[in-house]
């Protein structure tokens, strides 16, 4: 039997002496699309972003591919979507050089671009309608339009997991079916997703499982749930900033 | 011309030019992590190693890299456990860096010429061994920042990103610390410590007003780095100025230049189509 591709085991998370998850387990077989689904500050990115390694965990563990998070290497294995580009580089950087970091997790550091890469970039460009764009600075794109590159970067990599920090927040209805689409060829291909999301919007039909996440705590994890209250509204305001911030540093962008 | 028939210009020139190359090829990963001012930081850190040779009568150069090298180190330990704010742990490094080095010369036989050639640069302190050790390490510079484009793009660009794509983050860090240190201190001759970031930067922000990739930011902003280092050498040979002062200047006259230019180049062509066309998606809040 092949392990889940993402097992939590009664995972702590602390930010300063704060408790931002306490005691969540989690598991995600392949195959499975998994929204996790919380308010602003409930720990739902906090959740993955554990997942991922990229906050310590205080307690428990986490297992990607049933390899502890400690000795897992096989990164070219998952995909990783941010919430958006980071803080803004200094410099410009086209659609294309954006996506082609993506192939740096099969590649390695020291081997030039192939054939393969750029085929994969281009075929990544394709898959979320960026193609026409490839060439153009990432700063003169409409925020629905960068997070598509971000998409594209994960995907340029062929990853069997991809983890995205709020896909849809803020973006436009064209990029929102854009991504819906490529998602959706995704999972077509075997992929299995994890996504934090605060509404599933065009996303809905896609997902198989959804966990919510409450006050540090997993306060649901089954069939998705309805949207209710004011939360179903089509106006309702989804822009919301994003939980506590790792301390900038010197060298960080 | 006839001033480079002599070897220490030759000398000179030829560092300049490498210089002139690694500087902005090693910048650019400076400017997009928003860190343009971290090199005049490690050449003030360098200053006190100057000021250890001379006291001890050991190469200041070797010293300098040694300085260097320790304090880009420990800006990066700093930053990597997140505990200083950057422009706190800059300012550490700018006036720890400058008030060591002014006290170990004073301490020192040196007078203060020899102090103002590794401040603003001197042609004629470059011997034959300098030049090898600056075309070695400028040389060692470029092919490492060329040949890591990729994998250095990506982190300085999203380092979490580059976390999860599994890269060797804190070692490509800690390569782009020492290659500052090491940089800063081959240039210290010919352009001097104060001046040293600004080739380091300014080729690059004259590049990227015309620019719009990663790649042909890096490929302008090394021909701008030649061009300023070149002409610069020659102007502070034929006119008698000091070499790093004239090299800088000669970058920024090209900034200076080329916002204008591109400036008018934006008017006229907007003149020239009157009804732009309007853009096909509405853009809605652009994140940079």
């Amino acid at each position: 039997m092949t392990p889940p591709v993402i097992t939590v085991t009664h995972g702590v998370v602390g930010y300063d002496g704060r408790a931002v998850l306490r005691d969540v387990s989690l598991s995600v077989t392949a195959g499975e699309v998994v929204a996790v689904l919380g308010a602003n500050g409930s720990g739902k990115s906090t959740l993955i972003r554990a997942v991922l390694g990229l906050v310590p965990l205080a307690a428990g563990s986490v297992e990607l591919f049933g390899t502890p998070l400690r000795r897992f290497r096989q990164w070219r294995r998952i995909g990783y979507v941010p919430q958006r580009l980071g803080a803004g580089s200094g410099v410009p950087a086209t659609v294309r050089e954006v996506v082609a970091s993506g192939r740096l997790a099969r590649r390695g550091v020291l081997r030039p671009p192939g054939r393969a890469d750029r085929e994969a970039v281009e075929e990544a460009l394709r898959a979320v309608g960026l193609a026409d764009r490839a060439g153009d600075p990432v700063a003169t794109l409409s925020g629905g339009q960068q997070q598509r590159t971000l998409i594209a970067r994960a995907l340029a990599g062929r990853p069997e997991l991809l983890v995205l920090d709020e896909p849809t927040a803020g973006v436009d209805a064209a990029s929102q079916e854009a991504f819906a689409g490529a998602l959706s060829d995704f999972v077509a291909g075997g992929g299995t997703v994890l996504l934090v999301a605060h509404e599933l919007g065009p996303l809905r039909p896609l997902i198989s499982r959804a966990v919510v996440v409450h006050q540090g705590g997993i306060a649901h994890d089954g069939a998705v749930p309805e949207p209710a209250g004011h939360h179903a509204e089509p106006d309702h305001d989804h822009v919301h900033p994003h939980g506590p911030d790792e301390p900038a540093g010197l060298w960080s962008s | 011309m006839e001033l480079f028939q002599y070897p220490y210009m030759q000398h000179a020139l030829i560092a300049a030019l490498v210089i002139g190359l690694a500087a902005p090829a090693l910048g650019i990963y400076l400017v997009q992590r928003r860190l343009a001012l971290i090199g005049d930081g490690i050449g003030h850190v360098a200053l006190t190693g100057v000021g250890a040779g001379l006291l001890f009568q050991r190469s200041p150069v070797i010293a300098a890299v040694i300085a260097a090298t320790l304090g880009a180190v420990a800006v990066e330990l700093v930053r990597a456990r997140g505990r200083t704010s950057g422009d706190l742990a800059l300012a550490l490094l700018f006036y720890g860096g400058i008030a060591g080095g002014v006290m170990l010369v004073g301490l020192s036989d040196a007078t203060s010429a020899s102090l103002n050639a590794y401040l603003f640069g001197s042609l004629i302190t470059i011997s034959p061994q300098d030049l090898v050790t600056i075309v070695v390490l400028g040389v060692a510079i470029l092919v490492m920042m060329l040949a890591l484009r990729p994998a250095l793009f990506a982190v300085c660009h999203d380092e979490e990103y580059a976390r999860v794509a599994g890269l060797p983050v804190r070692a490509l860090n800690m390569l782009l610390a020492v290659a500052v240190a090491v940089t800063v201190t081959i240039a210290m001759q010919a352009v001097g410590v104060l001046l040293i970031s600004a080739l380091m930067v300014v080729p690059v922000a004259t590049a990227q007003q015309v620019t719009r990739g990663f790649r042909s930011t890096m490929t302008a902003a090394m021909a701008l780095g030649l061009f300023a280092a070149g002409a610069g050498v020659w102007v502070a040979a034929t006119a008698d100025t000091a070499p790093g002062a004239s090299v800088v200047l000669l970058a920024i006259a090209s900034f200076l230049v080329i916002a204008v230019g591109s400036a008018l180049w934006r008017v006229l062509r907007r003149r020239a189509t009157p009804a732009a066309a309007p853009s096909p998606e509405p853009h809605e809040v652009v994140l940079r």
